[in-house]
Formats: C-alpha cells, sequence, structure tokens
C-alpha cells in the first residue's frame, strides 16, 4: 500500500465524518484512520529501505492509542451518555462535505505557496495534512454534541501527526510520545468530564451548557 | 464512413432495453421469483407503440414535445460515447460537455411537460427531479474533469484511447475516486435505487415515474426507449473507465464491453435487491458525498499524484 492511498483513504475518512451524523460511525472513522496513520512512518521508511525497531515501537504504540484505546475510551463514554445521532449540527451536512472540498483546495494552494526545509516525501502530504488539521478544526466548532468535538479534536490531531511524521521526520520519538501522552490525556480528561456533564444536565449538546444549574 | 463507427450506436439502439430486462431479472432471481422474460421490455415497447395517445386538454405543445425532444436528447448523447475498442460516430474537442447537457435537455423536457399538465403530484416529482439531477451533475462533470485531466484529452473518443495504456495502473487511486463517483451519478440519473425506486408507484415517494404518469401510448414508450437508452449510455462511460479496451482489436474489445455492460446491470440489481431506497433528505448527501469524491479525484489530478 504507497503512501499516497494511505493518505487518500485518511482523507476520505474525514469527508466521510463530515457527513455523518451517526457518532459511533464517526468514531469508529477516527479508529480507521488512527490505524492509516500508524502505517504511514512504517511506509515512509520503508520507501528508504530502512526499519529501525524504534520506528515499529513508535507505529505499535500509536497503532494501540488511536487505532484501539481512543476509539474504545469513547464508545463508552458513547454507551453511558446514550446519545446516538449529532441532531441539529451548527453547520449541515451538505454544506460540511462541500467545506471539506474547499478546504481541500485550499491546502493544496496553500502548501503550494509553503517552502519546507527539506522535500515532502510525497506532493500529497503537506494539503492532505492541512486539511485533515482544518476539517478536525471545522468539526470541532461546528458540531453540538461533546462528543463529536472530542472527534474532531482527535481528527486535528492526526492531521500534526502526518505533518510532524511525513515533514519533520527526524523528530525525537520523546517529543512525539509527550504529544501523544497529551493527546491521551485529553482524550480521557473529555471522557470523564463528557460522563459528568451528561450526568449533570442529562444531555451533551454543548448550546444548552451556557445556561448553568444551581 | 467506416461500418464500425455505426457499431456503439446500433448496438445501444437495439441493447438498452435488454439492460432493463437483465436488472429486472436478477432482482426477481435474488427475490427468488421467476421474473418477467429478459425480452419483457422490448414487449411493452412495442405495446405502447401500438396504441393510441390521450391528451389532457389542459396540456399544450410543451406536453407532446417533452418526450421527443428527451429520446431526441439521448439517441444523440448516444452517438458520442464510445464502446470498446470502437471510437464514437461524432467526436470533437469538448463533447463530454455536450454529452451531459444533451441528457440535461432532454431532463428539462420532461420537468417541462410534468409540470405543463398542472398535476400537483407531477410538479413534485419535476421539483425533486430538478434538485438531484442538479446536484448529480456537479458530481458527473467534476469527475468528468478529473479523467480529462489524467488524460489530457476533452473527446470521449480521446479520453478512452488514452485510458487504454495503462492508466489504471499510473493512476489507479483517481481513476477509481471517479468511477465511484459515476456509478452513483448513474444510478441517480437513471432513478434506480439508492435514490428513486423505479417500481413504486406511491406518488410520495416517486421522483421520476411520478413525472411521466400522464403520458400514454407512443408518447410514453419515447420516455421509456429514452431512459433505457440513458442507461446505456451512462452506463458505458463506467464501462469504457473500467474496462479500457486491451485486445487491440475492435470486435474482441466490443464483446468485452457489451460483458461488462450485462455484468453491470447484475450489479445494479444486486444493489437494488440488497439496499433500501434513501430517505428523500438523505439524498443530497449522498449525490454531495459524490461530488467531493469528484472533487477530490479532480484536486487529486492537480496535485500531481502519481505523475
Amino acid at each position: 500500500m504507497s503512501t499516497d492511498l494511505n493518505l487518500v483513504l485518511v482523507m476520505l475518512a474525514n469527508l466521510a465524518m463530515l457527513g455523518s451524523s451517526r457518532l459511533s460511525a464517526c468514531i469508529r472513522l477516527s479508529a480507521a484512520q488512527g490505524i492509516l496513520l500508524s502505517l504511514l512512518p512504517l511506509q515512509l521508511e520503508l520507501a528508504e529501505h530502512k526499519l529501525a525497531p524504534r520506528l515499529a515501537l513508535f507505529a505499535l504504540t500509536i497503532l494501540v492509542l488511536k487505532g484501539v484505546v481512543f476509539p474504545a475510551l469513547l464508545m463508552r463514554t458513547l454507551r453511558t451518555a446514550d446519545v446516538r445521532h449529532e441532531v441539529v449540527p451548527m453547520v449541515g451536512y451538505v454544506s460540511s462535505l462541500i467545506f471539506g472540498v474547499i478546504v481541500l483546495c485550499f491546502s493544496f494552494w496553500v502548501s503550494s505557496r509553503l517552502i519546507l526545509p527539506h522535500p515532502a516525501p510525497s506532493p500529497l502530504v503537506l494539503p492532505l495534512a492541512l486539511s485533515t488539521i482544518l476539517i478536525g478544526l471545522f468539526l470541532i466548532i461546528s458540531r453540538k454534541t461533546a462528543l463529536m468535538q472530542v472527534v474532531g479534536y482527535l481528527v486535528l490531531e492526526n492531521g500534526i501527526f502526518i505533518f510532524g511524521v511525513a515533514l519533520a521526520n527526524k523528530t525525537p520519538l520523546l517529543v512525539e510520545m509527550g504529544v501523544l501522552l497529551d493527546v491521551f490525556v485529553a482524550v480521557f480528561v473529555m471522557g470523564i468530564a463528557i460522563f459528568h456533564i451528561n450526568r449533570e444536565f442529562d444531555h451533551i449538546d454543548v448550546n444548552q451548557l451556557t445556561s448553568l444549574k444551581d | 464512413m467506416e461500418v464500425a463507427t455505426l457499431l456503439p450506436l446500433a448496438v445501444t439502439l437495439i441493447m438498452s432495453p435488454l439492460l432493463l430486462g437483465v436488472i429486472n431479472r436478477t432482482k426477481a432471481m435474488v427475490g427468488g421469483r421467476k421474473g418477467p422474460p429478459l425480452l419483457q421490455p422490448y414487449y411493452d415497447l412495442i405495446k405502447l407503440l401500438g396504441k393510441g395517445a390521450v391528451y389532457s386538454r389542459t396540456t399544450t405543445w410543451v406536453f407532446r414535445a417533452g418526450p421527443i425532444v428527451s429520446l431526441a436528447g439521448c439517441v444523440l448523447a448516444a452517438t458520442l460515447v464510445p464502446l470498446g475498442g470502437c471510437e464514437s460516430l461524432i467526436k470533437f474537442h469538448g463533447d463530454l460537455i455536450l454529452l451531459a447537457y444533451l441528457l440535461g435537455l432532454g431532463r428539462l423536457c420532461t420537468v417541462l411537460a410534468a409540470l405543463d399538465t398542472g398535476s400537483p403530484f407531477e410538479g413534485m416529482g419535476a421539483s425533486r427531479e430538478a434538485m438531484f439531477s442538479a446536484l448529480a451533475e456537479s458530481a458527473f462533470l467534476l469527475g468528468l474533469a478529473a479523467l480529462a485531466r489524467n488524460t489530457g484529452a476533452t473527446s470521449l473518443t480521446q479520453m478512452h484511447a488514452a485510458l487504454a495504456d495503462g492508466a489504471w495502473s499510473v493512476s489507479g487511486l483517481t481513476l477509481a475516486l471517479v468511477t465511484v463517483a459515476l456509478l452513483v451519478v448513474f444510478l441517480a440519473e437513471n432513478s434506480r435505487i439508492p435514490v428513486d425506486d423505479p417500481n413504486t408507484h406511491l406518488e410520495l415517494t416517486m421522483i421520476h415515474e411520478v413525472m411521466v404518469l400522464d403520458h400514454g401510448g407512443p408518447d410514453f414508450a419515447f420516455i421509456l426507449y429514452g431512459a433505457s437508452i440513458k442507461l446505456w449510455v451512462l452506463g458505458a462511460l463506467i464501462i469504457n473507465l473500467v474496462l479500457a479496451p486491451s485486445a487491440g482489436e475492435s470486435v474482441a474489445d466490443l464483446g468485452v464491453a457489451l460483458a461488462g455492460m450485462l455484468i453491470l446491470a447484475v450489479l445494479v440489481g444486486l444493489i437494488e435487491s440488497t439496499m433500501a431506497r434513501l430517505r428523500m433528505p438523505r439524498v443530497p448527501q449522498l449525490l454531495v458525498g459524490a461530488t467531493a469524491l469528484s472533487g477530490l479525484a479532480l484536486v487529486l489530478e492537480f496535485g500531481g499524484i502519481g505523475k
């Protein structure tokens, strides 16, 4: 499987998340995205015909965290919160999909203007990293259920990950691990917070969180 | 003029109703029924052509022109599409845009004829058809644009020839995206199941069928025949894309393409048997999704993937 195919599949997962109203489908898509991303560093290294054990360990950690642990945490929160659909998002699904395509075009335009220290391994890396980041941000601001915003945060982080792995491939393992730990803690804390919000307010609609109860 | 250039058109005109027969037979077999004969669409056409037509007094010439113009548009569209190793009858730079709008012209006339009857049901069907086809058109044109960018040709015949020299191994990714988008457009434009149910006669859920309720006799035959040619033309685009000619001998390639068309019909039958029709508000989502796939393919082509 080539890097390009992997990146296009990541983008397709982004578009599917923009167009899907089912929270469980979005969580599964983010898990699939995490698994695809864990293959990315391996693919980039194999293209240069070398594979360090350090990198294999790193890929395995990503696979377990993004492909298994985060989705499992979110699924557990989903079950306890008893919400299945994003009912009325701020921006509709059709408009979100159109926005996704516009963001993609914009990212291609921006990345044609950026000057990189090292040449990118594939012409798709930079634009797809940028559009994944932007789509993650968009998911955070356009969806009302708190769980969907966590998924958006994960997508955003996935974009940053593509950026880091592909463009700064000499990033020390320690930095990557630090970032992963941050994300892990964030998802963990958000999962617990959503659980408490749900118990307190009987919903996880962030629009109604401004009306505080005693 | 060579005989070979007339071949795709002749095959289209003769064999297109057979596709409907194959789809219906597949659906019947999956459903455990015997189903109508494969040639039933032909019998229907012959029966309808032998009948007289009844026109409502509220209708005008627009109503009578609708079926004729839409059939003419579909036949003209069929002259533009190559099949197998054969070139199309008419080819020039940019004929893919003419193809899209010949089909669009036929649809416009069907919509106008439906509105001309003044029936509220037909008006509803017409508005749905206009909305969904407007969404499908963007997916269709963006997909064709991605193909044009990929092959560097703006004529369907040249595109077809360029696809034959191993385009799938170089840029299979974008071609696969375009194929999926075209398949969705194919199902939507021909009012097949995820978008519309060709068998339903419940007005509230119909799109295409509701527009042609008031047509009868030869007019209805024209509509059915035009619809089957449209099915063939859009299917041929997909088959040309997936099964690019390889044998180099036009007759053998034509055979492969015809087999591909029949397989496509079986595939449509299977899709119709296994899927439910989408709710009306979900249909735009599907079509915009197809547009997004086409757009992604086009952007990837411009982004220089696989080059």
